[in-house]
């Protein structure tokens, strides 16, 4: 198996977020919106706001990961993309592990390098910055995969967006629980633990999963 | 055994056998089902530890909680069969199996808020486990319909959806397990404590027997969706050989 197709495919996948529109900006634009509404939303409190502030935020991420992943197939699929994939000398479910990663690093990572800040705005203890940061980039990676998956299978639908969601979410509460406990609790407590075998665990499953699903979308 | 299944897997063969099997399993299925309800509702003594006569709520609720799990299972198992050994039969099953489940995930979270609101003061409460893990796997039987519904070929559909039920049954340990530590940390109100007296057999017995009953009744249920499939691919066969002999 030679490495090209997979580093090919990766700086593909970066391009194709990053002109998706204000590249970088488009993601964290979205999170601080969607940091921006929670005051506003649910009282400003400080209290409140160190509690509820977290939780938002994993809804953000979890939204992100769908809205970005929604056209990330069904654009290989349409221009032809998927069907060279297919015949790459590499394993497809490579390539859409890689797709998947390149996509989470542009819009799921942003909010992990942000979270110090929102962390100030929402008032949260300062010695919860890095288990957040943590919780977010292993939580944010397992909502990506397992998007992908829900992405891949419905790739040849034609308006699949809620049609992911409706397969993914359900997918996404280990990881949701574990995550915001590991906010909580921090790394000494067994959450951290059971999140990062989460993570692993999708990174095992998701991908032969996603290349099933799109060597029948390619069908 | 091995046998009997691939006896089975004959579309023909299945027909000749369902045809006597759904009958009997929806009669055999009410009576036992009715004979359960006429326990519950006036044989069986009213149990003070449960909330009184609101436990008589038991013997539908608690096999149709057992019922929903053991169908998602065997959504997973026909997905699995299919996927790895391409029975079309398997597939019949699956598409037979995802509706029934819905429905009794929803019937089983109705009854069990019916009986929340009675023992624990509301109709719901996001830190019981059990509620979440029915909550988790109605969603999934849904994604399961809804991908199917989305994909437009019956090939195309039936390989979508194996792959996704495969992958929702590898979850469920995961989620059951994060539900269940969830819940561990938000002690709710009285929940109904697992550790409670063994149930006597006095309340056993109409349980077991209820359970068997709708067990024979999901069955003849998922039968009749399965025949019904059956048929109408059929129907499409002779439909376009005579579109196509003219």
């Amino acid at each position: 198996m030679r490495a090209a197709p997979i580093r090919r495919s990766f700086v593909q996948a970066v391009m194709e977020a990053w002109s998706g529109g204000a590249g970088l900006l488009l993601p964290v634009g979205f999170f601080s919106g969607t940091a921006m509404l929670v005051p506003f939303a649910l009282g400003s409190a400080p209290d409140v706001l160190s509690d509820i502030g977290p939780g938002m935020l994993w809804l953000a991420l979890a939204l992100a990961s769908l809205v970005t992943l929604e056209r990330v197939f069904q654009a290989d699929l349409h221009d032809g993309a998927l069907d060279l994939w297919v015949q790459e000398p590499a394993a497809i479910s490579l390539v859409a592990l890689t797709k998947t990663l390149a996509h989470w690093s542009v819009s799921g990572l942003p909010l992990v390098l942000l979270t110090p800040l929102y962390g100030l705005m929402f008032q949260v203890p300062p010695e919860t910055t890095l288990p957040a940061m943590a919780a977010f980039g292993l939580g944010g990676l397992t909502f990506f995969l397992w998007g992908g998956v829900a992405a891949a299978l419905s790739a040849s639908v034609a308006r699949g967006g809620l049609l992911i969601a409706l397969l993914a979410l359900p997918l996404y509460l280990p990881t949701l629980i574990f995550g915001g406990l590991t906010v909580k609790t921090g790394f000494e407590d067994s959450a951290f633990l059971f999140l990062l075998a989460s993570t692993l665990f999708a990174l095992g499953v998701a991908p032969p999963a996603m290349g099933a699903a799109l060597r029948l979308a390619a069908d | 055994m091995g046998h009997m299944w691939s006896v089975l897997a004959n579309p023909h063969r299945f027909l000749g056998f369902s045809r006597y099997a759904v009958p009997s399993a929806y009669s055999l299925g009410l009576i036992l089902f009715a004979w359960s309800l006429y326990q519950a509702l006036w044989r069986v003594p009213p149990d003070e530890f449960q909330g009184g006569d609101i436990m008589r709520g038991m013997f539908v609720h608690v096999p149709s909680a057992w019922l929903c799990m053991g169908l998602y299972l065997g959504l997973a198992v026909a997905s699995f069969v299919w996927f790895i050994w391409r029975h079309e039969l398997a597939d019949v099953a699956a598409r037979a199996i995802a509706p029934v489940g819905a429905a009794y995930t929803a019937l089983c979270l109705a009854t069990g808020s019916v009986w929340g609101k009675a023992t624990w003061g509301t109709w719901w409460l996001w830190d019981d486990p059990r509620i979440m893990s029915v909550l988790v796997l109605f969603f999934l039987f849904l994604g399961y319909m809804a991908l199917r519904a989305a994909l437009e070929t019956r090939q195309s559909a039936a390989r979508a959806g194996a792959i996704l039920a495969m992958i929702g049954a590898v979850n469920v340990p995961l989620i059951k397990f994060s539900v269940d530590i969830w819940a561990s940390l938000h002690q709710g109100p009285s929940v109904i404590r697992a550790e409670g007296p063994a149930l006597a057999a006095v309340y056993l017995h109409p349980l077991l027997i209820g359970f068997l009953g709708q067990g024979l009744l999901v069955s003849a249920m998922v039968l009749t969706l399965m025949r019904a499939e059956i048929f109408s691919q059929q129907a499409d066969r002779l439909m376009a050989r005579r579109l196509g002999g003219g």
